[in-house]
């Protein structure tokens, strides 16, 4: 069984499994059972400044989105910051920091936009022998009203400003959350490198409505016939979070910057895939939420057997592999050709690839006799439609053109690599050289 | 030519296309697309029931998220950590009264997840990769004895090897595996699975295998007890119940039928009778019924007893039976057997007694098979309770340093997974005792 240690910003944990700054680490009770359940690491439910707690509804905070047979694919909410007191946390924090000592432990934090409030919490964390600090610029709902949140986290100064001020009151490693809910992630998180963090993490939740109650004519969840956009998160939201992250580890104004890759985990294979786009771990928060601690077993089982599958003997193998080959559409290859293949044993003759591809597509599926289904090479533009709506797996294949070998579609035999630069379309094509 | 129609106890009643074809897998194993979309329907349950209902507590919702996520053999893994012998487990269990009947979906649907199928689908990937996942803790210095090769046997004897003792596995017979090689169905374990298992089983390392030797004629327990820092018997039910009517004698046991069909390298050559009858209401009953019916008899019966409800054979067996063409009779006991013919009498309880009305119906029985429960032929002495041999829940026996487990031991059902709990729960005693922990 691979060893899945990980060593992030010089923390290292058993595995790079953590829970996010969510409602499974709100307190002791969780974290320990957490921790006993395998997790590697643990980012405490979001501390607000000492004073009053906040106040969350009483009423449902959570809205959702199902796929078939009723599995939970989104997950809305409208929940506030840790509503217990501060002291508490902080207690709990140093307690169950001193009984964990090789697990991580990172304490969010959200206090007011101003140098004051970050002076006064900051040694309070400092004491509690937690590993580091997480700052929630990413909260969408409620607190962004607040002028906390993703209030801070869509102005890049600001997330500038409060980065300097941690770094300048506490001694560990800070790590900033970025929203998803800007339209380019790489200001943000060149703005947290600025101000001198040691890495971000993302995604925070997206600003959503899941669905609306047609009776009381109001969005889910309703309080008292009224309802707000909450924070999206879950297995839906795995695309965004992932297109993000490997945005900012591919920029070289970012690149090497330590990430924390949260949005959608769920499978030791989510996790797999956010640690090859750059992410130095990951952070799960709907998962837990929706099948408990233990689901992390599975993440541990599949990510270590996949890793001995592969040879990796350490996570830091993989890390970042894939993000050299993320790159701009200007440079895909424009004479990489491929072409659909339907295994007519495994086709079980539903129909779905062809009306999808007559309908909406190319119109390069035939449908003979006996409901036998075939692609036409001379139509298919290899969109890859079909294969997406083909209930089997592996029933229909993209087949890679050889080079040299003619296209039917085009007439012309499959050339060298060419992109969309120098391709003569392009007015502003510059000539090969 | 023979024909299902030729009297008598005759071979080659069918061609041996048509036997191939009969004495197939039970359920064909799973392909990998049929894998993914039956274990889609788990829920990854907390505190699962199928796993609380499982004798051998496999962890059920985390085995199938592993095959969810594609991990069949960290799938495979999570099962063989508690049940080594969950390859055969997954195809001899009776899953409707085991995991599947607590499944949360046989509430919700009437339509339990497959549990046993998909167990089998990941035990049989990590199988066919050749892969033995476990390894052996440092040598202990320790040896044990375990007598009988059968899934409690082979249980013990594995989980006491990964903990580092020597084990020596004497077995009376040619070949190990207990029932597993000579008694489960041929349906369920085709391709000479149970001998395969047993190979992969041992690739652990640290147990020798001393077949032919039988505690009794061969070897003594006190001979044992001396050689060994502990003792462990698995020697299961040996003896058949007689039925103690008039012609007993034109009666053969099932399991000795069964036997000879799971030994046959041939099943053209293997007799069976045109009218085949079985006494009994058990999952032997059924099994020599089915067989004899898929070796070509032209009618089968099974006379039971007492009523449906009350048979051993579950529901779901009493199914196969049918749609296999056995004829299933209720409330009947036999009262005499002929050459060519059996008497059965009618029966009623009253007062919870079982009594003959008087009745009778005399079918026509070129071959009776008995499969009315079986005996303990090898006590050892040793203190026995209801006919079995006496355990408290860690398998110890009256005599210290001998423990016992499977069939031949009291507590749990007669099943291969109660056989392979009690095997791995008994040597971590032994582990503990002979540790001095
Ligand atoms: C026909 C039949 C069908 C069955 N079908 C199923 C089924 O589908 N599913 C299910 O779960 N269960 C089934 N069972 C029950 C299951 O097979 C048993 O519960 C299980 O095999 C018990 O395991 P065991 O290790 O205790 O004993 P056994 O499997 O009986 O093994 C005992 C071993 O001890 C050896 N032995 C006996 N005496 C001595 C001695 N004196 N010295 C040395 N060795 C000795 C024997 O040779 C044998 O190898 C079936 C049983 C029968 C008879
Ligand atoms: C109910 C709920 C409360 C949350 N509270 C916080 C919070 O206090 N601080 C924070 O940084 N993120 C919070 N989050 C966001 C999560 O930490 C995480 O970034 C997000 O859910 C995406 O991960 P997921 O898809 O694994 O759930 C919360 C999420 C949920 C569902
Ligand atoms: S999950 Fe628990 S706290 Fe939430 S509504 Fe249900 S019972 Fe209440
Ligand atoms: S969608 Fe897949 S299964 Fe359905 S007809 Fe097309 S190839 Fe066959
Ligand atoms: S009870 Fe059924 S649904 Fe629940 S964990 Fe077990 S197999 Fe899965």
């Amino acid at each position: 069984m691979a060893d899945l240690t990980t060593n992030f910003l010089g923390i290292t944990s058993p595995n790079p499994f953590w829970l996010a700054s969510a409602p499974p680490t709100d307190k002791e009770y969780n974290v320990r059972r957490a921790y006993e359940a395998g997790w590697g690491g643990v980012v405490w439910k979001t501390l607000g400044s000492e004073g009053p707690p906040v106040v969350n509804v009483s009423g449902p905070r959570y809205g959702a989105i199902w796929g078939a047979d009723r599995r939970l694919l989104g997950l809305n909410n409208i929940e506030l910051i840790t509503d217990r007191p501060l002291q508490t946390n902080l207690e709990e924090i140093t307690r169950v920091k001193k009984d964990y000592p090789d697990r991580a432990l990172i304490v969010s934090l959200m206090v007011p936009c101003d140098e004051e409030s970050w002076k006064a919490i900051l040694p309070m964390v400092e004491e509690t022998g937690a590993d580091g600090i997480e700052l929630n610029f990413g909260c969408p709902h409620g607190m962004a009203e607040r002028g906390m949140g993703a209030a801070v986290g869509q102005v890049p100064e600001y997330i500038q400003m409060v980065t300097e001020w941690c770094k300048k009151y506490y001694s560990k490693p800070v790590i900033v959350k970025l929203t998803p809910n800007i339209t380019d992630i790489r200001n943000p998180a060149r703005a947290a490198k600025a101000g001198g963090a040691d890495a971000v993490s993302l995604i925070n939740t997206i600003n959503s409505i899941t669905s609306v109650d047609l009776d009381l004519m109001a969005p889910q969840p309703t309080i008292g016939g009224k309802g707000t956009h909450g924070g999206y998160c879950g297995p839906a939201v795995k695309p965004i979070a992932m297109n993000m992250v490997a945005e900012i580890a591919r920029d070289p104004q970012t690149a090497g910057l330590p990430i924390s890759g949260i949005g959608g985990v769920t499978t030791w294979r989510d996790a797999a895939e956010f640690m090859a786009l750059g992410a130095g771990n990951v952070q799960v928060c709907t998962a837990a939420m929706t099948y408990g601690f233990k689901v992390v077993q599975e993440m541990i089982s599949g990510l270590s057997e996949w890793m001995d599958d592969k040879g990796y003997t350490s996570t830091a193998d993989f890390i970042g592999m894939a993000t050299p080959n993320v790159t701009d559409w200007q440079y895909l290859d424009l004479n990489y050709v491929t072409k659909a293949k339907i295994d007519p044993d495994a086709c079980i003759k539903c129909g779905r690839c062809y009306i999808a591809c007559e309908d909406t597509s190319h119109q390069a599926i035939l449908m003979k006799e006996g409901r036998v289904f075939e692609v036409d090479d001379s139509e298919c533009v290899a969109c890859n439609l079909c294969v997406d709506v083909c209930p089997v797996e592996d029933c229909i294949t993209m087949v890679e053109l050889p080079k040299g070998e003619l296209d039917e579609r085009t007439g012309r035999k499959r050339g060298d690599y060419a992109n969309w630069t120098t391709h003569p379309n392009n007015p502003s094509a510059q000539a090969a050289e | 030519m023979t024909t299902p129609m030729t009297p008598g106890i005759q071979s080659g009643r069918l061609s041996a296309d048509a036997l191939s074809r009969n004495f197939e897998d039970l359920h064909a194993p799973l392909d990998a697309h049929e894998a993914r979309v039956a274990a889609d329907r788990c829920y990854f349950c907390h505190d699962a029931p199928c796993m609380t209902a499982c004798p051998t507590s496999i962890d059920i919702p985390l085995f199938i998220r592993q095959i969810q996520t594609g991990t069949p053999e960290a799938a495979a893994k999570t099962i063989l950590s508690q049940n080594i012998l969950g390859g055969m487990c997954a195809r001899v269990c009776p899953t409707e009264t085991l995991c599947e009947e607590a499944c949360v979906r046989e509430e919700a649907e009437g339509k339990p997840v497959i549990i046993g199928q998909l167990q089998r689908y990941a035990t049989d990937t990590l199988m066919a990769k050749g892969v033995h996942p476990f390894t052996r803790a440092a040598p202990t210095g320790k040896s044990i004895a375990v007598v009988g090769a059968g899934p409690a046997g082979l249980s013990c004897a594995h989980r006491l090897a990964m903990k580092g003792h020597d084990v020596t596995l004497y077995d009376g017979r040619a070949k190990a595996g207990g029932l597993n090689e000579y008694g489960i169905a041929s349906y369920k374990s085709t391709n000479d699975f149970a001998a395969r298992e047993v190979a992969w089983l041992l690739e652990i390392g640290g147990i020798t295998v001393e077949t032919g030797k039988m505690l009794g004629r061969d070897l003594t327990l006190d001979g044992l007890k001396a050689d060994h820092d502990a003792v462990f018997l698995a020697v299961g039910l040996g003896g058949v119940n007689a039925l103690r009517i008039e012609g007993e004698d034109h009666a053969t046991a099932a399991v000795d039928f069964i036997e000879d069909l799971r030994q046959s390298t041939d099943l053209t050559t293997l007799p069976v009778g045109r009218n085949v009858v079985v006494i009994g209401g058990g999952m032997t009953a059924v099994d020599a019924a089915v067989q004899s019916k898929l070796l070509g008899a032209d009618t089968v019966t099974i006379a039971y007893r007492r009523s449906r409800a009350e048979m051993a054979a579950s529901p779901f067996e009493q199914d196969l039976a049918a749609a296999k063409g056995v004829r299933l009779m209720f409330n009947v006991m036999p009262t005499a057997i002929a050459d060519g013919a059996i008497t059965l009498e009618y029966t009623a309880t009253k007062d919870g007694k079982l009594s003959g009305s008087g009745e009778t119906v005399t079918l026509p029985a070129d071959q009776v098979f008995k499969a009315i429960g079986q005996t303990l032929t090898t006590d050892a002495g040793l203190k026995l309770e209801g006919g079995k041999i006496a355990v408290d829940a860690t398998g110890r026996t009256s005599l210290a340093g001998v423990w016992a487990g499977g069939d031949c031991a009291t507590g749990g059902e007669d099943l291969t997974v109660t056989a392979v709990a009690e095997g791995r729960d008994a040597a971590e005693d032994i582990h503990a005792a002979v540790m001095g922990a």
